[in-house]
């Protein structure tokens, strides 16, 4: 950094250097917060928060399922400002946080269906109820698992990036249009609560621990989301140094 | 505009030559629905009461099938850098090929869906919202299709990765495509549905494009 | 332990299949960021021993 001008966070973090160190500043107060987060949040989810009027009990798998809803919009959305990041500003650092979340997105997103069909079960008596809510969650789950075969199948990093980029935004100006095609092909559910015009209709014990699994989940995404663009970077600068190792090896087998 | 023109004639040719053109869509639509009875059993009324939705998931299939060649053989061929380099914006270019492969498969499953509609049982006052419905939505499947033509196009096997990114995005076209049908049997009103339709299609119609100049483009590099 | 009511086995089991999901992200993340970690080792080991030797 001996640059005349200070260049700013952004773009240091650039390089892979930087977002290393800022990476190993941050990663260990975020597990700490993590666990900590999972811990007040899961005391509250069942010691101290009440039981439903309506719904018993089983109430209680709210406090993963709805946080895990969610999750997995933030991290569409995320992915989708990463897209643009790889597209427009060219940010190195792009695309590795879009390759390092997509996974993660799709294991939130996958823990919203399969709560969901456990609270389904006792609710609606299906394992499955094709109802507005769930079945926008199963499409964004399956546009997830496209993004991630879509990253596997082109082996070129750059490549791969715009191309899983273009996908992203693609999908971001779509889901829109799919939530809503759904809402009104299938208009049965309870309506949003939480979010909802004049204030929460929920009581304040449910949706204490509620936003404290949200932040807890948020949290663990971000340590995910570190530790695997740790990772990635890694991989890439592994594949140069195996590509300059081989071409010094083919080098001095042709010198010879 | 003639470089447009000539694009479009050019994949109708290509279309005919190969064998793939408008005959080959429409046997493979009759062989869908054909199947169907043989997988559900001959039970008129059950038949009849999900003919919209099988005829708009016919519509998707036949749509979705051609489409990775849409791109693919020009890229092996070395078109798709010609076309990069050439004064037609390369947009234009690639919504004249979604164009003429609409023209080969969506406009004579349009057309031909209300004779097999009467194979189904569909109600008469249903047939033409029915091609209607088609006709407006099929552009949208052949769009959506192109992104995920694009996207694929460097890929020895994208066939199935193209079904898995092109499907999540035609649901609200289906959506609303077999709703039209589904209302105009009942004898209800259909235009709101019908709109949408006509919505999406007009959304696609911007994105897609777009996006897939851009993939092809970023595929390049 | 408080009484889950009825459905017991429904909270355990989301909770549970929940806590797989994210166990298994963990995993994966970890143990892939520790083998890399692993090979760029080896690598970074093998290049810097390699000069060294060439120039004796």
């Amino acid at each position: 950094m001996e640059t005349a001008p200070k260049p700013s966070l952004w773009l240091r973090l650039a390089n892979p250097a930087a977002f290393n160190a800022l990476a190993n500043v941050l990663l260990w107060p975020l597990i700490v917060g993590t666990i900590a987060a999972f811990g007040y949040g899961l005391y509250g989810a069942f010691m101290t928060s009440p039981a439903d009027y309506q719904q018993g009990e089983t109430v209680r798998i709210m406090y993963i399922h709805v946080p895990a809803a969610w999750l997995s919009l933030f991290v569409y959305a995320g992915m989708a400002v990463s897209a643009l990041g790889t597209l427009v500003f060219r940010h190195p650092m792009a695309d590795v946080a879009q390759k390092a979340a997509a996974p993660v997105g799709a294991g939130f997103t996958l823990i919203c269906l399969l709560t969901g069909s456990f609270w389904g079960k006792p609710m609606w008596g299906t394992w499955w109820e094709w109802d507005a809510r769930l079945t926008s969650v199963l499409i964004l789950f399956l546009i997830y698992l496209g993004i991630i075969a879509l990253w596997r199948a082109i082996d070129e990093p750059q490549r791969g990036a715009r191309a899983v980029a273009i996908m992203t935004l693609v999908g971001a100006v779509n889901l829109p249009i799919i939530k809503f095609s759904v809402d009104w092909w299938y208009t049965l559910h309870q309506p949003a609560s939480v979010f909802r015009m004049g204030g929460p209709t929920i009581d304040r014990a449910m949706l204490t621990p509620l936003f404290v699994m949200g932040l807890a989940y948020l949290l663990l995404y971000l340590v995910l989301l570190i530790v695997r663009m740790k990772t990635e970077l890694m991989v890439r600068r592994i594949e140069r140094l195996q590509i300059v190792a081989a071409d010094k090896q083919a080098r001095q087998g042709g010198s010879r | 505009m003639s470089a447009i023109l000539a694009v479009i004639r050019r994949e109708l040719t290509l279309a005919r030559r190969i064998g793939a053109g408008v005959e080959l869509g429409i046997v493979f639509f009759l062989i869908l629905i054909s199947v169907v009875p043989f997988a559900i059993g001959a039970d008129q009324k059950l038949i009849g009461r999900i003919a919209p939705a099988l005829l708009w998931l016919a519509a998707l299939l036949a749509t979705l099938l051609g489409l990775d060649r849409l791109l693919q053989a020009d890229e092996e061929d070395g078109i798709v850098d010609h076309l990069q380099l050439a004064e037609t914006p390369l947009m234009l270019v690639l919504a004249a090929k979604a164009l003429a492969h609409w023209l080969v498969t969506g406009l004579p499953l349009s057309l031909v869906a209300p004779l097999l509609g009467l194979m189904l049982a569909i109600e008469p006052q249903a047939m033409l919202p029915l091609s209607i419905s088609l006709l407006i939505g099929t552009p949208a499947l052949t769009l959506i299709g192109l992104i995920g033509a694009s996207l694929t196009v460097s890929l020895k096997r994208g066939g199935l990765l193209l079904s898995v990114l092109v499907l999540p995005l035609s649901i609200p076209t289906l959506i609303f495509g077999a709703t039209v049908v589904k209302e105009a049997a009942a004898g209800r009103a259909y235009s709101t549905p019908l709109m949408l339709l006509a919505g999406v299609s007009l959304i696609m119609l911007v994105v897609a494009p777009l996006a897939a100049a851009g993939a092809l483009r970023f595929a390049r590099n | 332990m408080i009484d889950l009511g009825p459905h017991a086995d429904y909270i355990v089991a989301s909770y549970a299949a929940a806590g797989l999901v994210l166990g298994l992200l963990i995993g994966a993340s970890v143990l892939a960021n520790l083998a890399a970690a692993r090979r760029l080792a080896a690598l970074e080991a093998r290049e810097a021993s390699k000069p060294a030797a060439a120039k004796q």
